[in-house]
Parts: C-alpha cells; structure tokens; sequence
C-alpha cells in the first residue's frame, strides 16, 4: 500500500510545471518564482494579451495548471453565490464555470468580499476556500470531489468583516486557517475526500494570515501566523515542531526561503528554524521595518518591504542591513510577485500595475500601466504572462 | 412544497419524462387566475433513473460524510442528457445545503456540456417546474436562471407573475422591474408611489427594501414604516450594567438569565443596584442602544427583555445585528451565543429558525460591551426581528404602533 501512495506521490509531482502557480503567491506561498521565465519588462496598452469579464467580486488570485487558469468569485445579493471558473490562460476563453449556495456568513466589510482567499491546487485538482467557510474541491474539468461547509460544522467559525487566508497544499494535506474572535482552529484536511486529518484550535482572534510552507531538509512544516506569533506545525498530522510566541502580524504573511522564516512581527522577524522541535533562533529584528498589507517577499539575499505608505524597502537578509528604499505608486492591498528575472510586479488599489527593476544599486519603477479598475489582488505568473484581477474583470499582461 | 414521506429523493421513475405532462400553475396572486396548463412536448433523450445517485448527494453530511460516495455519484449523473437536470431540481426538495450544492452543480455541469453539445435543453419541463410554486423556491430559480439564458423574452414575460412567489430570489426579480417601473413613473408622483407601494409590500430582500423606501421618502415625501416592514421588536425592558471586565461577563450567568423578574433589583457591576428600565426606540433598523439609558461605557454587559404575542404555533426566523458579543434565549432556551467584538453589525446577521408557542413567548437578549476605546468601537447595541424564512416580517398580535422619534430611548425605571 504504502508504495501505491508512493508511486501516486510520485505522479502528481511529475504532473505539476514549474510554471505553475498552484496557490496564493505562488511557490510555497513565497510571491518568487525563479522558474518562471520570459515575463514582460515593461507594461503598457500593448502588454494586455486579453481581458475578460468576471461574473462577481473576489480579492483571490488566479490560479495556473498547465493551460488552463483558475479563479473564484462571489456574485448576488449578500454575495452568496459562489463561482469557481475556469478559463484558457492562452486564450482568455471561458472553459467551465461552477456555481454553489454560500453555507456560512457572506458578511464581509465593503473593501473585501467572500471571494477573497486564493484558492489552492496539487496540479490535479482546485481547492476553493470562500469567507463564507465553504470549502469546495474540483478536478481540473469541473467535476465536483468533495465540499464542506465548515460554518455547518463549526457554527461559530466566522469574521464579520470577511476571511481571508488562503488554504495551502504540503504534502498530501490541504492546510487552512479559519481563525477568528470566536471559534478560531486550523485543520488538516484530505485532499481526497475533505475530511479533517486534524484540527487544532488557534489564538481567539481576528486573522487574515495565510499559511506558508518551509522545506526543512526535504520535509515541509507549515508556518501558521497569528497574533500570538508563529507556530509550526506537521501537515499530516498537526502536531506542532516549533513555536515563535513574540506575537505577529494578522494581515501580512510570513514569507519563508529555506529554513528562514521572515515574519512580519515587530516591524520584521527573521527565524532560523530547525527541524529537530528546538526553538527557531531570531536572526535579526528591524522594527522600522514595517509591512503594510503586503506580505514580504525574498529574492535570493534581498529582502524587499512594502510599507502602508507604499515605500518599497530592500534589505540584506543575514543582517536586515536597509539598501536602499524607493517610494511605489500606492496604496496596496495586494502584494509583489517576481519571476526569474530581476523585475517585481505589483499593482496598487487604484489599478495601476508597476514594474520595479531591481537589478540596479537601488529600485526604480521602469513602467506603469494603469488598468481603470480597482485592484485589491495579488497577481499571479507563469511563464510569459502576469494574470491580474479585479472585482469585475481578469487580465493576462505579456509581452506583444 | 412537495414531501417524500419514505425518501426525500423523489422515484425518478415514476416522475420522469411521460410523453404528456399535466402541470398544475399556481394562482398567480396579481392575476387571480388558477388554471392547469397541460403541455405536450417530447423529450430527445428520455433520463435514466438516477434515484440512487440523487440520494447518495442527498447523503453529505458533517465533517466531510459521504463525499466519496457523492461524488463517484455525481459522475454518472452529469454523464446524462439534459432531460436529467429536471430530476435533479425535484430532488432538492427538502435537501440539506450542502446537498443542494452538490445537485445545483450536478444540474450546471449537464447544462453546460448539452449547450456546448448543441444539444436543446427541455425548455417546457423547465417552465413548467419553474411555474409549480410548490416545488423547492432555490430549485426554481435555477430553472428560471437556466430557461433565461436560453429564451430570455418568453422567460422575461413571467417575470411581473413573481410578484408575490414564496421564492425569494423569483419575487426579487419581479420587484427589481416594479421598482425600475416606479423610478420611471417618477413625473406622475401618484403613479409612481403606488407601483412602489407594490413593489414594497412585495420585497423581503434588505437593500430592494432601502432602496424602495427611499424612493418613496426622498421623491414622493411619502411615509414608510420600516420596523413594521422589517418585524424589528421595538419596545425592550433594559437592564445593567454588569461587570464584563477581561471579557469575562459573556460567560458570567447574572441574575436575568436565571429568571426575568421586571420589578427586581440585582447587584450590578462595581456593587451598584441595577433595575429594569423601559426603553423603546423609533430607529427605522429597530436598533437598541444599551449606551442611551445607562451612558456609553466599557467591559460591561447589559440584558434586553421582551415578550412577543404569537397568533399560534409557528416557524419564523429570528434574526439579530450585533457588533457586541451576545447571547439569546427564547422562553428561558438558550439558542446561541457569539463571542465576537466590533467586527461589524448589519441587518439579519445571524439567523436563527425557532417555533413559536401560542400566545406569549419570552425573548431575553445579553450583549456585551468590550475594553476597545477607539471611536469606532463605542456602539453597545442589536437589532432583533421575527420574520419567515424569506424575509417577510411576522408581527406579535399586540404590536403597538412604531414609536415616534421623541419616543427613542424613552427611560423610565420599570413598575
């Protein structure tokens, strides 16, 4: 048996392309890509390959397999229809669409919505979380897996101004943080049938936090944030293998590269973490260092910041030594997203997406282009193409 | 609407596909017609007998049951021809939620592979399940959202019938052309108010009933009561504070919630004696403001109290806005609870289906107040209807007239 799920295991990592984007940022939740290739350098009118209409609002992002692109939205009175589309990412071209009843509370406040979390993927299936709790699973031609209603199971479990985290996938266990003021847990559930592997409860408090992967010598540990600070945990089983109790961020996510997990606490919290259940050692603290809504994001030794008032900061990553900052176009509510070349690509709330070059001794924005509608989403890559959102339309940027 | 006493999956055999199909329209309220419609049509591809597919979706339950088996169900039936979708949308009678999404996907997965297909959808069994008002009100919508996308002037001609349908998404397209109708009548104010006065009477969605209200204030200086519209309980017997210091009041039991006695006085927070006060508010939400009577304060909880005549035994909905933490109970029985602070409120929030006893029930409502001092955190408040489960407001049988705004917060230390 355990050499079927082997050779299964086997099979799906074959399936995936690097040039996937499986989940909320990309690889592991980092927002860097480094085999993505070949994305513009510049944007402008010509840049925009296709645009489509989108049936209702959502603040996820796209999600990539192979050629087809995937995206939620929240449409209707209260938003309390679900939809879950499938589209050509070459063609822009509708492929499938999937509609659902909310289950749980679609209140939301007016800035966010109930399409708000990215949806995950293991390259064979889509795994839709909503604010409204509902957790929907698809193959990649629509057919429907599993749901859950995880306000029908745990009925307290709900943020009246929306949820937000993203789920994950680590290992063969899809990782999702319903944390709220109420009935606040994480769970581990089966990508198969959804059905928790475990549940754990989590700090009483409103968090918008997604989950981030660190690959520690070949194991994945799931970094789960929150105000109490970082824990984490095993995703098969939940058990818990560090903790960082310092306190953090409930709206930027921690980033990790390697065993270093860059956590917005206290300005910024850099974490060495090993694998053997020791404490994660604290590398470096700047509380200058702020991160806005943004979450950081790691190019190799550079680490770049976005703050609220939308100045990019750049810092070493051993040291936390400051290199050089340069003032975006903001506000943000999404966050930077970079491929292999040295380019970031964010886009500010206003829908204007900017191309900041950062191959020289400093940051500079080379391009800008300004979409005309409200953009509070992260982009998302794959190779050749940036795919953005906004509540009533998606974009695919590439080169002419 | 429809039972199946043995099964809520209906026999798809004896339901499916006979070549004529008598179908009984329900009277039409604005019409007043009642008349049996029979159609003849013949299908392309008659539908296999799917029922114990149906009823594997209808099987998912908590927790992830019976997604396995779901599923490997969902395949075979969305493997069948558009005849299918008709016994699909019988089955969601009496389905649960989930279930009901796991139909509702099966039923889009077939429509949209016979449309790529070119294949006809089978439009008259459609309208025809579309018209018999005693089918599920969610089931019927979609067999309207699916004959419009199909043949949008033939299914735009029913529209003015939904005007008083059980199904609430059907009623909220057929107010949504009233109210287009009443902004066009704008000129001739009387026309006007009453094609809104209509659309009013019919709407039980919150914002068709905002925007119908303004309509009828702002442009024809016309008077709406919105509490009675809404339900919302107006007068309330207010009682506190009690201590919620840490938090720690919403888990606390004081005095009301082991019995209600109006005339009693009970040790309130930092010793002092608390009393019920009378209080009723003319707020057009029917919000109550702990902070008018007992002064905006902090980490405290205050209790609500009133009583609500039933004409019998039925089924409504209670539903309740509030940014504070809560707790209710109706007739001494705690329903739920949530710990939540300043997150924000709107109207029906939570929803909460009860059965009501005849004549008087009890309803006793614990909202606490947190230690959060910016400004946005200062409401001490809920707002509290009884409706049915589409909205539209049931009134205790000794609902007393909307208090006037001089009226609002009105305190007097209970007899």
């Amino acid at each position: 048996m355990r050499s079927i799920i082997f050779c299964l295991t086997i099979l799906a990592l074959t399936s995936l392309s690097h040039a996937d984007w499986l989940n909320f940022r990309g690889p592991q939740g980092s927002g860097y890509a480094k085999e993505i290739e070949n994305l513009p350098q510049s944007l402008n009118e010509e840049s925009i390959a296709w645009k489509v209409a989108l049936p209702g609002r959502g603040l996820s992002s796209p999600v990539i397999v192979g050629d087809k692109l995937f995206v939620t939205a929240a449409s209707g009175p209260d938003q309390k229809q679900l939809h879950i589309l499938c589209f050509d990412r070459n063609s822009g071209d509708p492929i499938w669409e999937r509609r659902f009843w909310a289950t749980g509370r679609t209140m939301a406040h007016k800035k966010t919505n109930v399409a708000a979390p990215t949806p995950a993927s293991d390259g064979e299936r889509i795994y839709a979380l909503y604010s409204s709790n509902d957790l929907i699973c698809v193959d990649l031609d629509g057919n429907l897996i599993w749901m859950r209603g995880l306000t029908l199971d745990y009925p307290n479990a709900s943020n009246s101004l929306g949820m937000a985290s993203s789920p994950l996938i680590a290992g063969d266990t899809l990782v999702a943080q319903i944390e709220n003021d109420s009935e606040s847990f994480a769970a581990g559930f089966d990508l198969l049938t959804g059905e928790n592997k475990w549940k754990m409860d989590r700090p009483k408090a409103a968090n918008w936090t997604s989950p981030t992967i660190l690959n520690l010598d070949g194991e994945e540990i799931v970094a789960l944030q929150s105000s109490k600070g970082v824990v984490g945990v095993v995703p098969a089983t939940g058990s818990t293998l560090f903790e960082f109790g310092k306190g953090a961020s409930t709206i930027p996510s921690s980033v990790a590269s390697g065993n270093r997990l860059y956590v917005p606490a206290n300005g910024l919290t850099v974490l060495d973490v090993t694998g053997d259940g020791s404490e994660p050692t604290e590398v470096w603290n700047e509380s200058t260092q702020r991160p806005g809504t943004a979450s950081p994001l790691v190019i190799g030794e550079t680490v770049y910041l976005l703050n609220n008032a939308g100045v990019l900061t750049a810092s070493n990553t051993d040291s936390g030594e400051r290199l050089w900052r340069t003032r975006l176009n903001g506000p943000f509510s999404g966050s930077p997203v970079a491929g292999s070349d040295p380019f970031l690509y964010i886009f500010n709330e206003a829908g204007i997406g900017q191309v900041v070059d950062l191959s020289g001794a400093e940051g500079a924005i080379v391009s800008e282009l300004e979409l005309g509608e409200t953009i509070l989403s992260t982009p998302s890559l794959s190779d050749g193409a940036i795919y953005v959102r906004s509540d009533n339309s998606l974009w695919a940027l590439s080169n002419p | 609407m429809k039972k199946f006493p043995d099964s809520r999956i209906p026999d798809i055999a004896s339901c499916s596909l006979p070549n004529h199909l008598s179908v009984t329209i329900v009277p039409m309220k604005k019409l007043s017609i009642l008349f049996t419609l029979v159609v003849s049509f013949t299908l392309p591809v008659r539908a296999a007998d799917f029922s114990e597919q149906l009823a594997k979706l209808n099987s998912v339950g908590p927790e992830g049951k019976g997604n396995t088996e779901a599923a490997a169900a969902w395949n075979e039936i969305t493997a069948g021809p558009a005849a299918t979708i008709l016994p699909i949308l019988t089955a969601m009678d009496g389905a649960s939620p989930l279930a009901m999404n796991w139909m509702r996907s099966a039923a889009e997965a077939i429509l949209e592979k016979e449309k790529k297909s070119g294949n006809d959808l089978p439009t008259a069994e459609l309208q025809a399940f579309l018209l018999n008002r005693e089918n599920d009100p969610q089931a019927r919508f979609l067999a309207y959202d699916f004959l419009a996308g199909s043949n949008t002037n033939e299914t735009a001609a029913l529209v003015p019938g939904m005007i008083d349908d059980p199904s609430p998404p059907l009623r909220r397209v057929a107010v949504a052309g009233l109210i287009a109708q009443g902004r066009s009548e704008l000129a001739t104010p009387e026309t006007a108010a009453a094609t809104l006065q209509t659309a009013l009477d019919a709407a039980r969605d919150v914002d068709q009933i905002d925007e119908i209200a303004k309509l009828l204030r702002e442009d024809l200086e016309k008077s709406v009561d919105l509490p009675t519209q809404f339900g919302f309980l107006m007068r309330w017997h207010l009682i506190g504070p009690f201590d919620n210091t840490d938090r720690e009041g919403f888990d606390r039991v004081y005095p009301p919630e082991e019995k209600v006695d109006l005339a009693a006085a009970h040790e309130g927070k930092d010793g002092k004696e608390v009393r019920w006060e009378t209080y009723a508010t003319s707020d057009d939400y029917g919000m109550v403001d702990f902070n008018t009577p007992f002064s905006p304060l902090k980490q405290v909880t205050g209790y609500a109290y009133t009583e609500f005549q039933s004409a019998g035994e039925q089924q409504v909905e209670l539903r309740l806005g509030c940014k504070n933490a809560w707790k209710i109970w109706l007739n001494g029985e705690f329903l739920f609870g949530r710990d939540e602070y300043h997150r924000g409120i709107r109207i029906d929030q939570y929803i909460l289906p009860v059965t009501l006893k005849p004549g008087r029930n009890t309803l006793l409502v614990k909202a606490c107040q947190n230690e959060q001092e910016q400004d946005w955190t200062v409401q001490w408040e809920f707002q509290l209807r009884v409706c049915d489960d589409t909205g539209a407001a049931v009134l205790s049988t000794d609902r007393q007239p909307t208090p006037e705004p001089e009226e609002k917060a009105r305190r007097r230390t209970a007899e």
